[in-house]
């Protein structure tokens, strides 16, 4: 089955549903900027790789595009094809693509 | 109403959790073989493990009425030693034969190296080997879309694995299209933080429909919840989907595929 006119829900039924969850997920990204200014080591001359890309995914938001969540997550993966021959011991991933891999 | 866990790793999990699921209408719950948050020191881990999976869970989860399948292989991130999981392939062979065994998962990619692709194209042969169903676990954030596709690539070009009998498990936004069209079943896993929210599940159901497809807590050890598909229920109803699409996602679609595997058989 698919879903020819997607969210059941009407455009002010979304909004009054999520629109507060929402506002509060917008402040924490921006308490979250903030509080990297107030580091106690200062600000450093080059953001991690990881806020850099934070920062594109939010410009990203307000280019009048559909597909934001899709896209944000296209801007956050690997784009790289080389497969390495071991991960020697890593474990984790970082939630974005390291510096260089672009 | 009743639904199923299709994915969730009980032996990190308190038996209250087992008493909550069950209260929130859990009947079945299939369990795949992961990581432990260590890689195991020897072969001798993996086959307590793989009965405790076999032998144990089985009996907790009969305590609250709930029925236990699980899946068996050696997971990715101890895939990337090539040598020691060929001992843990060794072992396996005689653990598909356990009754509440389903098939070979969560099999997949970690870190999308040419070791853990090499030790998943032997597991994939042993599942055709023993014609068994597939659960793939595919990687984690920044990895998720390239091992995805790796993934795919290495279950297509063999010609002998039918996408039908294969579940390709944590999909999002951005692999959950190239999943569905290549023919494969697709698992929305349910977290707080990575993988899909409740209401991104739900979007992506409404985006893509809900054939093929269906959502899991995989609770485990880290941050996760037990409860988190019947919370996406309610998520659901609250949109307004119907009682039937939400038994769909929840109850029919992991039936319809776990019965693929003649040991997955629900009483009543």
């Amino acid at each position: 089955m698919k879903y020819e006119t997607s969210c059941p829900l009407s455009h002010r039924e979304i909004v009054d549903t999520y629109y507060l969850e929402h506002r509060a997920k917008l402040i924490d990204i921006a308490a979250f900027f903030d509080r990297l200014e107030r580091a106690a080591d200062g600000t450093p001359d080059k953001d991690d790789f990881r806020v850099t890309a934070l920062r594109d995914a939010l410009n990203l938001l307000g280019d009048g595009e559909g597909e934001r969540a899709k896209r944000v997550l296209d801007l956050l993966s690997d784009p790289t094809t080389e497969i390495p021959q071991s991960a020697a011991g890593t474990k984790g991933a970082l939630g974005a693509a390291p510096e260089g891999s672009k | 109403m009743n639904y199923i866990e299709p994915h969730g790793h009980m032996v990190s999990r308190t038996t209250d959790d087992y008493e909550r699921m069950a209260l929130a209408g859990c009947v079945a719950i299939s369990e795949p073989a992961f990581w432990a948050g260590y890689d195991r020191a020897s072969v001798k881990g993996f086959f307590d493990y793989f009965r405790q999976l076999t032998e144990y869970e089985p009996a907790r989860a009969k305590k609250f009425g709930i029925q236990h399948f699980c899946w068996i292989c050696i997971n990715p991130k101890e895939g990337d030693d090539p040598g020691f999981a060929r001992e843990v392939i060794e072992i396996i062979p005689e653990f598909l034969k356990r009754p509440n065994v389903l098939g070979v998962g969560e099999i997949g990619l970690n870190k999308n190296t040419k070791n853990e692709l090499l030790i998943l194209e032997e597991q994939i042969d042993l599942a055709v080997k023993h014609n068994q169903l597939i659960l793939v676990h595919t990687p984690h954030l920044e990895d998720k879309h390239k091992g995805t596709r790796i993934i795919m690539d290495a279950l297509l070009s063999r010609g002998d694995v039918d996408p039908g009998r294969v579940l390709i498990d944590h999909v999002e936004e951005h692999t959950v299209a190239e999943v569905l069209d290549n023919g494969f079943w697709a698992g929305m896993t349910l977290y707080p933080e990575t993988k899909c929210t409740s209401q991104r599940a739900a979007d992506i159901i409404e985006m893509h429909g809900t054939e093929r497809l269906w959502m899991n807590s995989a609770c485990d050890w880290g941050i996760s919840d037990p409860l988190a598909v019947p919370k996406a229920r309610i998520e659901l109803k609250r949109r307004g989907h119907s009682e039937a699409v939400i038994k769909t996602l929840t109850y029919d679609n992991p039936h319809t595929f776990l019965s693929q595997s003649p040991n997955f058989v629900l009483a009543g």
